[in-house]
């Protein structure tokens, strides 16, 4: 699994840096991005999912 | 002034400051989603309910057709700005702002609210809340709405600000004067005048002997090439005075009303702590304080309603948090809710600049208060009031433990 955040549509609720703070980041502006690149650790694929369906934007999508 | 009477209809005759809307707005939205998801009123010079989550969010990125330049339905009678008694010159800030003035003004705002700067205050927060606790814990009885969820984001503001938390009550008197109460047009110029005439001398001083907070550090900005406006400095520190306050109290509010009278919930959440999170999403999303509004900027047709340039637009969030296409089991508190997509911060643009911090606060004042109050019930016939309008929250919460 890879996952993308599309900057034009994050507006920083930070809801996925508040649910995993080890795959995602958020700048000073709230800017969200993540921060593995390359496939999502086993470990955290579930929170990544959860990620993408929590956030209000729309912002985090699954890439093949 | 206050615009009284029955509503005839909440679909073609709403009003958000009703007694009925304030006690129970949820039964309202319910049955306005079901028969006429887009209401509208003559009153307050004309003003349009959106209530499903998908127009709320859909008129929220739309910010060419809805401005936000108005963002109140509940000041019908707005002096224009400088003009008449108590109205002291503000500039606009990125709240009632549409780009390209809110794309630079938010930018000023948003590294004091960002996810570091606010866990940095995490612990005077905790130890705020713990503070409060002693000083009512051994009554076995406090009112939790104003002995406790009104207390904390105003000291904590006060501390963003640099300004000192022993006027807190006098912060807190004036922002309910402006929101509250704001059909009281004498409280609402009273409370107006009392937060710019203080923090106009605020500025003045921090201009003079600059300290760490946001007020030194706007007035060491720039934007191209030259010093911020004072007038925008006022209207920005105002602002975050203002947003911070009422909102995230009404929300510390309600969430502890919600744990007094369904004790299943407070036991669970006591006995699985790491619930916390996702029972904060949840808190937040069923409890939505907040609704904003827009002002139709051209006339147009909106989902078939023929909308006014003038036109306010209320874009519901809380009713859009409780739209059952959108969320499971809508009108329960599901304290984990995996799949939780709410907007209580808003959606687009203007997302609340503030929401790490009312994310941090009500947090900490929900832990801090159920690692030494596990139990607490409702006090006897107790009488909770609730403020409603654009922000709703108890007023007045007595809670027996």
């Amino acid at each position: 699994m890879k996952i993308v955040i599309d900057p034009a549509k994050c507006q920083g609720h930070a809801r996925c840096y508040a649910l995993s703070p080890e795959l995602f980041d958020v700048d000073d502006y709230g800017q969200a991005s993540v921060r593995i690149e390359g496939e999502v650790p086993e470990a955290l694929v579930e929170v990544a999912r959860l990620a993408i369906a929590n956030c209000p934007e729309f912002a985090i999508a699954e890439v093949d | 002034m206050a615009e009284r009477g029955p509503v005839a209809s909440w679909a073609t005759d709403f009003d958000v400051m009703d007694p009925a809307y304030i006690e129970d707005p949820f039964s309202i939205w319910d049955d306005l989603r079901e028969t006429c998801p887009i209401a509208h009123t003559e009153r307050r010079r004309g003003a349009w309910l959106l209530t499903t989550y998908d127009d709320v969010t859909a008129v929220a990125h739309d910010t060419t057709t809805f401005s936000s330049t108005q963002i109140m339905v509940i000041r019908p009678d707005e002096a224009p700005q400088g003009a008449g008694p108590g109205f002291l010159p503000y500039g606009i800030p990125p709240i009632s702002a549409d780009p390209p003035l809110h794309t630079w003004t938010r930018r000023l705002l948003l590294p004091w609210f960002s996810h570091r700067r606010v866990a940095s205050l995490e612990p005077m927060t905790r130890a705020l809340c713990n503070r409060l606790i002693d000083g009512f814990i051994d009554q076995g009885r406090v009112d939790a709405a104003e002995g406790y969820a009104q207390q904390i984001p105003v000291r904590v503001i006060a501390t963003t600000l640099g300004v000192p938390d022993s006027l807190a009550d006098t912060f807190t008197g004036w922002v309910r004067d402006v929101l509250e109460f704001a059909d009281d047009q004498l409280k609402r110029i009273e409370g107006r005048r009392g937060i710019l005439g203080y923090l106009t001398e605020e500025i003045a001083r921090r201009r003079q002997d600059p300290k760490d907070d946001l007020i030194s550090s706007l007035l060491a900005e720039e934007h191209d090439g030259a010093p911020l406006d004072d007038r925008l400095i006022l209207g920005i520190c105002a602002l975050v005075l203002v947003a911070g306050i009422d909102t995230t109290w009404s929300a510390i509010g309600s969430t502890l009303w919600h744990l007094a009278t369904h004790p299943d919930d407070t036991a669970r959440l006591v006995a699985e702590p790491t619930l916390l999170p996702s029972a904060i999403e949840e808190f937040l999303r069923a409890y939505s304080p907040v609704t904003m509004a827009r002002v139709v900027t051209t006339d147009t047709t909106y989902a078939g309603c023929p909308m006014a340039a003038g036109d306010k637009v209320l874009m519901n969030f809380p009713a859009a948090n409780r739209d059952p296409k959108v969320f499971d089991r809508a009108n329960e508190v599901v304290l984990d809710r995996a799949h939780n997509r709410h907007v209580a911060f808003g959606s687009g643009i203007h997302r609340c600049a503030g929401s790490n911090l009312a994310r941090m606060e009500l947090t900490v004042a929900v832990e801090a208060w159920l690692a030494r109050i596990p139990q607490f019930r409702l006090e006897h016939g107790a009488d909770v009031t609730w403020a409603g309008g654009q922000v709703r929250g108890p007023r007045s919460l007595p809670v027996v433990f």
